[in-house]
């Protein structure tokens, strides 16, 4: 606990304003945050250093970096999942100690519950916080419908293929009408097609609803093609190496993978994440790359 | 059915014709034909191979004087001493009271112990170890405590059904996927939410592989009490009929039993088709997965 106190007290010097957009007021700002696992073999490992990052209303913020980077650790922080070691982490301007009911989450699976249809696991979350249950079911169809789904309100999730049940998942993300939505790897298990008619369906569903979404990825194209702004991280401890601004024009469609700009900006995020790969492991407590 | 000469062999298929009749129940359904076929053939070998090798009657009988001893015994009257159907009665009863008893009570103690992890940590060990011990061997102290009535058979079955269903509740509680937890910790729910729409819903298909044990273990447990101390039961009926060496006689209580058995394995199979109908192991619950 000394150690993490320490840390807390040398503050360094980060330039606050890059990630700032003005106009907006910040639906998620984070501040300095640090997180420190202790594993079962008592060690203490540092998953994430030193991370400043704001984002703001209706924004769609994009994170990749390799695996073992703590992405996924960070998401669980910003969804109330796991707590932070030190820093700062505000939610439109409140502090997260738990799982806060503006904020959906959507995991890497889909974790449908086999025993519910399609419908019922949709419905979940708003059962569990007491919704009234004619709105809910209401709001549930018309997502269903969104993600192109309305036929299979009564199936289970084992008749669904991948893609179909990610799709659910995301309409049960969506159902409590969250204005933050966090989704952590949501194609990752999909097939390249799928992957690309799911990123389109996305970016529909955010423009359509006007959340704030950030996601995970590992794929770059992903991160540039939905991605307002792309956070690129180090490996562990996962740090900010850059924040990469998208300035490609919405709505994005399938010839803006072939757009020069994309490939210019996928290449260099490539080459920062293999930068990043080789010069890092033997200077640990270096600054920022 | 071309007659063709080929160079080389083709792997070809006429277009499929619907088979009908006996093909097509050995195509949809083999087990309807091809189980009752073998029953046929060994009841035959069976018999036949008492009768050749000139086996007497109270070593092994042929199934034929097996069946006519069945039909003597449920033509009896019901309520008759010396008829079937009032010790199945009695053999029933005690089987479906400690069924019950036995494997509700298992049940509620491995919940109750498996959402507290503390308990857990503490008991698991000894009550895996208990698990293991022969439960059964504790039956002549049971009938000395309980007496030759009803009571000493129940306390047994109650003892037998009890473990699986507790140990299997708590491997079924700590198995459910971490992931669903996560989901449920997402949207807020509390803990009583956690329990009836995830943890006891994910554990269903351990609980009912422990039922469909605790059955086995209930006939078992009803008839060895039987054995130790009663009057009446199928067990009672055994253990007269052996020292009369009426062995068909004997045979065909054995059949009574595991017609209970089936029975106790049909009607818990039932249920967990409706209620395991998600599982893909629905069929066989404790199949060991695809």
């Amino acid at each position: 606990m000394a150690l993490e106190t320490a840390r807390l007290a040398e503050p360094l010097s980060i330039p606050e304003d890059r990630t700032q957009k003005a106009t907006t007021k910040p639906a998620i700002q984070i501040s300095h945050l640090d997180k420190i696992f202790l594993t079962v073999r008592n060690e203490r490992v540092h998953a994430l250093s030193d991370i400043s990052l704001s984002v703001a209303e209706r924004e769609f913020v994009t994170i990749v970096g390799p695996s073992g980077c703590g992405k996924s650790t960070l998401l669980k922080i910003m969804a109330g999942l796991l707590p932070l070691t030190s820093g700062d982490l505000r939610v439109v301007g409140a502090p997260v100690s738990r799982p806060r009911r503006d904020i959906g989450v959507v995991f890497q699976s889909p974790v449908l519950l086999p025993w519910r249809t399609v419908l019922e696991n949709v419905l979940l979350p708003a059962e569990v916080q007491g919704l009234p249950q004619a709105t809910s079911l209401a709001r549930a169809r018309d997502l269903l419908k969104m993600v192109g789904l309305a036929d299979f309100e009564n199936k289970y999730p084992g008749e669904l293929s991948g893609g179909m049940q990610q799709r659910a998942a995301i309409s049960r993300g969506l159902v409590c009408d969250p204005a933050i939505l966090l989704m952590d790897e949501p194609f990752g298990a999909l097939d390249a097609m799928t992957r690309e008619q799911m990123n389109l369906d996305l970016q529909r569903i955010w423009r359509e609803s006007g959340k704030t979404i950030i996601l995970i990825t590992h794929s770059i194209p992903e991160a540039v093609f939905l991605g307002d702004r792309v956070v690129v991280m180090t490996p562990r401890p996962g740090r900010i190496a850059r924040i990469v601004d998208v300035p490609l024009p919405r709505p994005r469609t399938l010839e803006t993978l072939g757009d020069a700009t994309f490939g210019r900006l996928s290449s260099d995020i490539r080459r920062l994440l293999y930068s990043l790969g080789d010069a890092e492991p033997a200077s640990e407590g270096g600054g920022l790359g | 059915m071309t007659v063709e000469a080929h160079s080389a062999p083709v792997f070809r298929e006429d277009t499929p014709r619907p088979v009908t009749g006996l093909r097509l129940l050995l195509r949809t359904r083999p087990e309807l034909v091809l189980a009752p076929t073998l029953l046929v053939v060994l009841l035959l070998v069976w018999q036949y191979g008492v009768i050749w090798l000139d086996v007497p009657a109270y070593i092994l009988p042929p199934p034929s004087d097996v069946a006519v001893a069945l039909w003597r015994g449920l033509d009896a009257g019901i309520f008759s001493r010396g008829g079937y159907w009032l010790h199945t009665g009695v053999t029933l009863s005690e089987v479906l009271l400690g069924f019950v008893i036995g494997s509700t009570a298992g049940l509620v103690l491995g919940t109750i112990i498996s959402q507290v992890r503390i308990i857990e940590a503490t008991f698991s060990v000894y009550l895996i170890a208990i698990q293991s011990l022969p439960k059964i061997a504790l039956a002549p102290i049971i009938v000395l405590w309980f007496g030759f009535g009803l009571t000493s058979k129940v306390v047994i079955i109650c003892l037998l059904t009890f473990f699986p269903l507790l140990v299997n509740s708590m491997a079924g509680f700590r198995a459910v996927e971490p992931e669903r937890i996560e989901l449920m910790r997402a949207i807020g729910a509390n803990g009583w939410q956690m329990f009836w729409k995830v943890r006891l819903p994910s554990a269903m298909p351990y609980i009912f592989a422990g039922l469909d044990m605790a059955a086995v273990f209930a006939v078992v447990g009803a008839v060895v009490g039987e054995f130790v101390g009663a009057q009446r039961g199928l067990g009672v009926l055994i253990l007269s009929m052996n020292a009369s060496m009426d062995t068909a006689g004997t045979f065909s209580v054995f059949i009574i039993l595991s017609l209970i058995g089936v029975l106790l394995h049909g009607v818990l199979k039932i249920i967990s088709r409706r209620v395991l109908f998600w599982s893909g192991t629905g069929q066989n619950t404790h199949s060991t997965g695809t």
